[in-house]
């Protein structure tokens, strides 16, 4: 009996236009880059079968050095899964830690500096998000385009960098600020601190987008924001608060990347936003909005680290590295587009 | 009409097969239209017919079968400019540039050119007039596209296209999006360039548009052809079964509704609402197991006011949910309120067409799907089988995208969107709009059985169907209610009232 009603209930679905196989594959989608990595390992393995396998080789000469970008990929990919653009942030990338560092050990006076020195973090941090919160303003509340507003703040941020910075590098920054020393040396692990906050940054962002209510509406706002409206979802405060978001993450990633280095430069996120977009889209994040994993933008760093690490093992000269890297992108793309199956937008 | 030698068939189908990966869109599709003849084609949602007019114009390439126009084979796929001068097609989405001025678009990529070969605005100009006017076609030629009503837009594609040459037109539902008034204006155009020789393709979900402008119809279901005959042949009983293969007709929803108590509570009071140049002092109950239908022209301010009450738009006046004020202006505190809303059209708020069923249908309750606003996927799942199961929506499960699914069914998901929340009164904007035939009996079953104990409905549409089932409907022209009839209401009457004729 209940046999006969399955099958009427199956032939009375002609209007399901794809079965099911292709809801799996959608989902093995988010591991379409896996392949090309597997297959830049083995490339790295053939030029240099001592090092490259090795532990140490992977985390200090390779991870190490995407951590800063993993975020801030970790922060665009919100931007661009809520549908707007947000170009800004790698000028967030230098001025949030210039402005965090200057106040403690700058030369100045202003505002009451020098400030003590654990200030560095939290001050880092909101600045990054009081930059969001303006690049919100304008976006939200003054519907400006998203496009132009961030990059004339990207403009302005830069320049303001250098007033700070002064055109020099603040330098030595490990023995002044315990902060800075500690994100650029501790070790949790065997693994960098720098390392476990990428990877708890992706665990809480992949937790959050995929199974918290308010995640979930950043992919209803980026995907049909009058449908979202209808709903009862708040749009302009979730792009609000996205942006805000994002300001902080590029912030951080900032002053990790000042940790690493120990100084803080004028040029400090300089370009970085090119690579940024390009590992998001690599990693199948739409620049339409709505679309995209986490996981995904992940792997989209993981593959672009590994290409500039195999370009500099296979003796790239440096002056060629640059044009040779452009073009490795473009080969990663078309390579992501084949491999996935999709429509890049 | 003189007895012409039988000429061969504007455009004859044979045998048509497509698939898309595991997919059949199309089994064998036949069609044959003949010159001068408005040829309907009808079928549910996913029967075939978009794959078919896909073939037809030249965008699909078929798997199996052959396109012949006037008995000559079709041209190959990639030759564009063959195809357009022998088929055109008038979509429902616009196919306009609507920066671009109605003279530019007719003659997009064809500018005639002036003096050193540049393009000459004043000869587009003149060129795009004579054209205008030569089918009588009252719009002027400088309007920016963007700027044009339905009602333009669909007659200013029609003459692009016959201008290339083509004198079959297929159109794909022009009558969804068009008032009644429009309709029948469109009706006369459509009668007088068939007079011209213009042949139409006609496709509709409305029967009765069938029986008054087509001489044959044409049967698609599942993916085959069934029927094909002349209208005096095909009485509606016969087209629908044909449409959904059985005898069985379609059971009229709500027609045995009893009559609301009088001491049944208020579910949604309206007192002196008004939107700022839509709606001027509107009062309306809706009571506790009653079905308000809100009928009216385009203008009348009966969309707007739906969108009021449910905090889309902002408004004056006092909106009441079981006793208790509503906020105005905020979507999340009317659901919070007790509203539950089904957006006019779904393909713009409708449904985030890249997410799943499951997403979609719960999108108004995800803050109940587990604890802190977690949304579980296993409670997820779970809320939506029961409403694909109570809706009968067809899909392959709950993480199926609505992009994926047929209109019915994706209206199925909005309507399940709108039930999700439990509220105390429906606000269900043109709830058929665009569906089949059994679709819409679901749809309105829905409403029905939902309304028959728990909460009321506030049910705006141009359908008379829709407004069959409501035990109230009431008549807005310009922003005012003017008009009110219990069930079982006179259809001339009504549409009078509706199209401001009559007294």
């Amino acid at each position: 009996m209940s046999d006969t009603t399955e099958t009427e209930a199956a032939v009375q679905a002609p209007d399901v236009r794809r079965p099911s196989t292709r809801l799996k594959l959608a989902k093995l989608r988010d591991l379409a880059l896996i392949p090309p990595i597997i297959a830049l390992l083995i490339y790295g393995y053939t030029l240099k079968p001592d090092l490259f396998l090795t532990k140490t080789y992977l985390v200090d000469t390779v991870l190490k050095y995407q951590t800063e970008l993993a975020l801030v990929v970790l922060a665009e990919a919100l931007v661009l899964i809520v549908g707007k653009f947000d170009l800004s942030l790698e000028s967030v990338v230098g001025i949030a830690p210039a402005v965090a560092i200057f106040m403690t050990v700058g030369n100045t006076t202003a505002f009451g500096a020098p400030w003590p020195p654990w200030t560095v973090l939290p001050v880092c941090l909101v600045f990054g998000a009081l930059i969001g919160a303006f690049n919100g303003l304008l976006i939200v509340k003054f519907r400006l385009s998203a496009f132009i507003v961030t990059l004339a703040m990207l403009i302005a941020l830069r320049g303001l960098q250098l007033a700070i910075v002064g055109g020099a590098t603040i330098s030595n920054l490990a023995n002044r600020l315990p902060t800075i020393d500690y994100l650029g040396s501790l070790r949790f692990l065997t693994l960098p601190l720098s390392i476990w906050i990428v990877i708890i940054c992706f665990a809480v962002g992949i937790v959050v987008l995929g199974y918290t209510r308010v995640g979930r509406s950043l992919y209803a706002v980026g995907g049909n924001p009058a449908a979202a409206r209808a709903a009862g979802i708040r749009v302009e405060r979730v792009v609000w608060i996205t942006l805000i978001v994002a300001g902080v993450l590029a912030s951080f990633a900032g002053l990790m990347l000042s940790a690493r280095l120990g100084s803080v430069a004028a040029n400090q996120g300089n370009g970085m936003i090119f690579t940024v977009f390009a590992a998001a889209v690599i990693g199948g994040i739409s620049l339409d909005g709505g679309k995209g994993s986490l996981f995904g933008a992940l792997t989209g760093v993981l593959l672009l680290g590994l290409i500039q690490n195999v370009l500099t093992l296979a003796q790239v000269k440096a002056d060629q590295i640059q044009a040779v890297n452009g073009l490795v992108i473009l080969v990663a793309l078309v390579l992501a587009r084949l491999t996935s199956g999709k429509a890049q937008d | 009409m003189p007895e012409l030698e039988p000429s061969a068939p504007v455009v004859e189908a044979i045998g048509i097969a497509k698939r898309f990966g595991p997919t059949v869109a199309l089994a064998d599709g036949e069609l044959t239209v003949a010159a001068g003849e408005t040829h309907a084609l009808v079928g549910r949602n996913g029967a075939g017919k978009s794959t078919m007019v896909g073939v037809l114009t030249g965008l699909l390439k078929p798997d199996a079968g052959h396109v012949l126009f006037n008995g000559e084979p079709a041209p190959p796929v990639t030759d564009r400019t063959a195809w357009r001068e022998r088929v055109a097609c008038v979509y429902q989405h616009p196919s306009i540039v609507p920066h671009l001025s109605v003279a530019e678009n007719l003659f997009l990529h064809r500018q005639p050119r002036g003096r050193f070969g540049l393009l000459s605005p004043s000869k587009l100009r003149r060129q795009a007039s004579e054209l205008l006017e030569s089918w009588s076609v009252p719009v002027a030629p400088d309007l920016p596209g963007g700027e044009l009503t339905v009602e333009q837009r669909q007659l200013v594609e029609i003459a692009g296209a016959l201008s290339l040459g083509a004198r079959f037109v297929i159109l794909d539902e022009p009558t969804a999006q068009l008032e009644p008034r429009a309709i029948s204006r469109l009706f006369d155009r459509l009668r007088a360039l068939g007079e011209q020789g213009v042949t139409f393709l006609f496709i509709s979900h409305h029967l009765p548009e069938v029986y008054e402008i087509c001489q044959r119809v044409t049967v698609f279901r599942d993916a085959r052809h069934i029927v094909t005959d002349t209208v005096e042949n095909m009485d509606h009983d016969r087209l629908v079964a044909a449409m959904i293969g059985e005898a069985r007709g379609l059971v009229e929803a709500g027609a045995d509704r009893s009559a609301v108590p009088d001491d049944a509570d208020t579910v949604l009071g309206l007192h002196d609402v008004a939107v700022p140049g839509f709606v001027h002092g509107v009062d309306l109950t809706v009571r506790r197991g009653e079905i308000v239908g809100v009928a009216g022209s385009a203008t009348s301010g009966k969309r707007q006011l739906a969108e009021a009450i449910t905090g889309l738009r902002k408004r004056t006046g006092l909106v009441e949910v079981g006793g208790r004020p509503v906020r105005p202006g905020s979507v999340p505190d009317a659901l919070k309120g007790g509203i539950g809303y089904l957006p006019g059209d779904r393909h713009v708020d409708g449904f985030v067409a890249g997410l799943s069923v499951a997403e979609n249908a719960t999108m108004t309750i995800a803050g109940k799907l587990g604890p802190g606003g977690l949304v579980l996927p296993g409670n997820r799942n779970r809320a939506a089988r029961t409403m694909i199961d109570e809706l009968d929506v067809h899909t392959a499960g709950p993480d199926q995208p609505v992009a994926e699914l047929s209109g019915g069914n994706a209206q199925k998901v909005v309507m399940a969107r709108a039930l999700a929340s439990d509220p105390e009164v429906l606000v269900l904007v043109q709830p058929t709009a665009g569906v089949d035939v059994r679709s819409k009996e679901t749809l309105l079953g829905v409403v029905d059985e939902q309304t028959r104990e728990k909460r009321g409905a506030l049910l705006v549409s141009d359908e008379l169907d829709d407004l069959r089932m409501c035990d109230r409907v009431v008549v807005m022209a310009a922003g005012r209610i003017t008009a009110e009839h219990p069930r079982g209401w006179d259809e001339a009457e009504l549409v009078a009232q509706i199209e401001g004729i009559g007294d």
